[in-house]
């Protein structure tokens, strides 16, 4: 057990505990917020496995950008404030959700775990691997590189057009004034 | 040093996790929630094969910012569709009937609606058209036929 061992096992700790709550947590924002939590203790992870890059990167993007846009996604879909029940399926389906779970992750660990075991990096000599992964990235990934950036135009292109759609429907109210459908709808979802 | 069998049992955990947040939320925000984890629990397993001595290329770094970019990519999609959803449906219930059925320009008529039945100008809306089943320009949308009626 080395200090990096005891690090990481505080740092996974409070991302499992964060997970856990955020999926079982029966207020919607708080489920947001922990996976706030959950997204940066893992970025903290990243730094004891010592990816500097990928954890900052973590901590932008996903912190800050999707955490982000969940929460707006919340807010425009009316999320209920404090606790609601309507959020999770009935306990059978919960049940079963959990042990789907479970197994889910002891499949995992009884592959994962005699992959990984004795398996150990050295961390300790005062290097950086940001060159080597901007090396790589410029280099031998490259081309994937360039695609992903042509997938984020797009994904942001199809995003808008998927949020500008009409649909001429909602309940009777749109169908009686049909001038007003659009903006029924974005005013009143409820009707 | 590290052992790296803890981040293997890490991410190996975080992806139950996430398979139940899918399973157990009726939310379609929390579901994505879910999927997020096990976006997550992905990323913490290509880092942890991406420290292991001699892993070449630096893949497990690289692979990791690919994944956190299509990740990006897909919320954000997904995020328009829930929210479009809301906009037609009032709730982001993923475990609603779906109503999968065609715009109907010609709505049963409602008898609580006093200007529905005994409409003197039924003749001349547009509407009216519609409900015979021959509307009176194809080309429009109901939208615009809407604002030629106000």
């Amino acid at each position: 057990m080395t200090t990096r061992d005891i690090v990481f096992t505080a740092v996974g700790a409070v991302t499992a505990l964060s997970a856990l709550l955020s999926v079982t947590t029966k207020q919607v924002v708080h489920a947001a917020l922990w996976l706030l939590v959950c997204l940066g203790s893992l970025a903290g992870a990243y730094l004891v496995l010592g990816q500097e890059l990928v954890g900052l990167v973590q901590l932008l993007v996903y912190v800050g950008a999707i955490v982000v846009l969940v929460l707006f996604a919340l807010m425009l879909t009316r999320a209920p404030i404090g606790p609601h029940a309507e959020i999770d399926t009935p306990w059978w389906q919960r049940l079963v959700g959990a042990l789907l779970g479970a197994a889910t992750t002891a499949l995992l660990a009884s592959l994962l775990l005699p992959l990984f075991s004795g398996a150990t990096a050295d961390l300790d000599t005062p290097t950086t691997t940001t060159p080597r992964v901007a090396q790589a990235v410029f280099g031998t990934w490259v081309w994937p590189f360039e695609l992903l950036s042509v997938l984020l135009l797009v994904s942001l292109i199809g995003a808008f057009a998927v949020s500008r759609l009409v649909l001429h429907r909602d309940g009777g109210d749109g169908a009686r004034h049909p001038g007003t459908v659009s903006a029924g709808a974005r005013s009143d979802g409820r009707g | 040093m590290i052992h790296l069998s803890l981040p293997a049992a890490l991410s190996a955990l975080l992806a139950g996790i996430g398979v139940y947040g899918v399973l157990a939320r009726r939310n379609a925000v929390l579901v994505l929630i879910g999927v997020e984890l096990i976006l997550n629990a992905a990323n913490l397993l290509l880092v942890t094969a991406g420290s292991r001595p001699g892993a070449p290329l630096s893949a497990g770094p690289v692979l990791t910012l690919f994944v956190i970019t299509i990740a990006a990519a897909e919320i954000t999609v997904a995020l328009a569709i829930i929210l479009v959803m809301f906009r037609r449906t009032g709730h982001i219930d993923l475990t609603a009937v779906p109503d999968l059925t065609d715009d109907e320009p010609d709505e049963p008529d409602d008898p609580d609606d006093p200007d529905d039945a005994g409409d003197p100008g039924d003749a001349e809306d547009p509407r009216a058209a519609d409900r015979d089943g021959h509307p009176r320009d194809a080309t429009r949308e109901p939208a615009a036929a809407g604002e030629a009626l106000a």
